[in-house]
């Protein structure tokens, strides 16, 4: 609530003539990525749908949205885009990754649909759906470690994090179990920031570009 | 003194409009800060999960009203920092998350397995696809709990089920058996001709149908936390949800473009509450996400209504009523996907095999026609 009325990132807003707005493509295969370019836009950064592999082209930065991470798995597999997405984010393109996004990035998953697969980037074992249906689906307020000691999360079927390779920092935890890990450039959240007026995480995804 | 104030989104929505931001930074942990920190003068409204509840049954008006109040009395609003689960923002969530993707009819576990690695966001478990229903004729009921059972266990992906327009019972049933979406459908008989399910008793999100505006909103003032179009299920012909989601967009178009004063006489007319009106006057767009249903049968079928503005695509009896369910239903999602690009369509649109025969709506005896049920 506070976040919506706060200024937009030193770099995005009218009032920074000297460096441009940091370029944020949106993967847009399927799922809440509206959601991500409406808080992009918020701090101050521009942003690009990205499809096709020749989108990925020039980005500063790219979200990998929530949405079904086995639709996810399966277009960026028809649509080419597996590959290049996994060369950028190794060559250390900064990304910000929710829920199923994240499902899409790591390296281990447990309780995948048949034949899912994952590019293998985040070095974590993750759980899908590892809250339950959806009627087990919830929000509250997260302390997120280098973010903010209160980020509103929604968690819609969420997964959670059950192991991280040596260079993976656990930045948040629910009873226990964590929602979301720091790796270099990648920030992997379980919940969705995206479905709130809270911009934290947002603006320092974007601060950082 | 620094008010440490969160809101659920519709109190935060009319903070704004009231101009009255709440000050401060982060929201309370309340467990801790009542006693420690808050100046004893200053009553507290709490918003736990019962109050974000209720007051998500409220108009714009009496939220205002309420918030104005409380404010008069000096009063710090927070929302209690406990996990919540059932808030209409975790309802509409899950259609968010579901936006972009197809939502596919099957009857069997195996063409749920056929829909989930088609590339489905999720299944909606039925007994029998309307065009099957509409063939067969008599009473078309919920599904037996252990087919729907039977497709939960099948797939990882979301299950949605129907119930019968006005039927809570079955609503109730199908949220016992845990289902992630209930979709309250005019495809099968209607149990009240009166009422639409009260929605908010629920902690399962729902899914209505709508052939204009009016329609839709008030099933999202019961409610719903996700609209479709209705079409006309089971005949394969996408003339109706054309028109469906034509006639919804160009009445959010009209109302946008309204003066403040007009808006009144506008609700009147789209029979629909004066504060849903204005939100969509204001934002341009439904407040939960809209889908189109009813005689989708090929991908540039799915492509046309993305490009009308759909948010996403069910399909029913078109994939499993055609000739090469499983390929047909790949280039389904794939089209949704890339609706913009004809190329791709055309690529994917290659070799689907026979599409459903089906039936067009204009030799269908109005009697029959699904769309009209629900109202």
């Amino acid at each position: 609530m506070v976040n919506m009325v706060t200024p937009p990132s030193h770099r995005g807003g009218p009032g920074s003539p000297d460096r441009a707005a940091p370029l944020v493509g949106v993967l847009a295969l399927q799922g809440g990525f509206a959601e991500h370019v409406r808080a992009l836009t918020a701090v101050g950064a521009r942003t690009r749908l990205v499809r096709r592999p020749a989108e990925l082209d020039g980005i500063d930065g790219i979200v990998v949205p929530g949405g079904e991470s086995s639709v996810l798995d399966k277009l960026s597999r028809a649509l080419g885009l597996a590959e290049p997405l996994r060369g950028a984010l190794q060559a250390g393109l900064p990304a910000l990754v929710t829920c199923a996004g994240l499902l899409l990035v790591a390296e281990e998953l447990v309780g995948a649909a048949p034949g899912q697969r994952s590019l293998g980037v985040l070095r974590v074992r993750a759980r899908r759906n590892a809250f339950g249906r959806q009627l087990d689906s919830f929000e509250t307020h997260l302390s997120v470690a280098g973010i903010g000691g209160d980020v509103e999360a929604v968690f819609i079927r969420a997964p959670v994090i059950e192991s991280v390779g040596p260079a993976v920092e656990c930045l948040a935890a629910v009873h226990g179990q964590v929602v979301a890990v720091q790796q270099g450039a990648i920030t992997a959240l379980s919940f969705h920031p995206e479905l709130t007026h809270d911009l934290q995480v947002h603006r320092s995804f974007v601060g950082r570009l | 003194m620094v008010a440490q104030v969160t809101l659920v989104d519709e109190l935060a929505q009319c903070a704004d409009q009231l101009g009255r931001q709440p000050e401060g930074g982060a929201a309370v942990e309340l467990y801790r800060q009542i006693d420690h920190q808050l100046p004893a003068h200053r009553p507290i409204v709490l918003c736990g999960r019962a109050r974000a509840r209720s007051v998500s049954k409220w108009s714009m008006q009496d939220l205002q009203m309420w918030i104005l109040w409380w404010s008069a009395m000096g009063a710090v609003m927070a929302l209690m920092t406990e996990e919540t689960t059932a808030t209409t923002r975790v309802k509409r969530g899950l259609a968010d998350m579901l936006k972009g993707g197809v939502i596919m009819d099957v009857v069997t576990p195996e063409q749920a397995r056929i829909a989930e690695d088609a590339g489905a966001s999720a299944v909606m478990a039925l007994e029998r696809v309307p065009a099957d229903i509409r063939a067969q004729g008599g009473v078309a009921r919920m599904s037996d709990p252990g087919l729907i059972e039977g497709i939960q266990a099948a797939v990882s992906i979301p299950v949605m089920a129907k119930a019968r327009i006005g039927h809570f019972v079955e609503a109730q049933v199908l949220q016992s058996l845990r289902v992630d979406f209930v979709d309250e459908s005019e495809v099968l008989s209607p149990a009240d001709y009166s009422h639409h399910i009260d929605k908010w008793e629920f902690d399962v999100p729902f899914v209505c149908g709508a052939t204009n505006l009016g329609e839709a909103l008030r099933r999202i003032t019961e409610g719903a936390a996700m609209i479709r179009s209705k079409g006309e299920a089971g005949t394969g012909d996408v003339s109706e949800a054309v028109r469906h989601i034509r006639t919804i967009r160009d009445e959010i178009n009209r109302l946008h473009g309204l003066g403040s004063e007009e808006l009144y006489v506008a609700a009147k007319d789209l029979q629909a509450p004066y504060d849903l009106v204005r939100e969509v006057a204001r934002t341009g767009g439904l407040p939960v996400v809209l889908f189109v249903a009813g005689g989708v049968a090929t991908p540039a079928d799915a492509a046309l209504v993305m490009q009308l503005g759909a948010e996403g695509v069910f399909v029913g009896s078109g994939i499993f009523k055609s000739g090469n369910p499983a390929k047909r239903a790949a280039a389904i999602v794939k089209a949704t996907t890339l609706y913009n690009d004809p190329d791709a369509i055309a690529e994917v649109s290659h070799d689907l095999g026979d599409a459903m025969v089906g039936i067009n709506v204009s030799d269908v005896p109005a009697p029959h026609r699904l769309a009209e049920r629900g109202w």
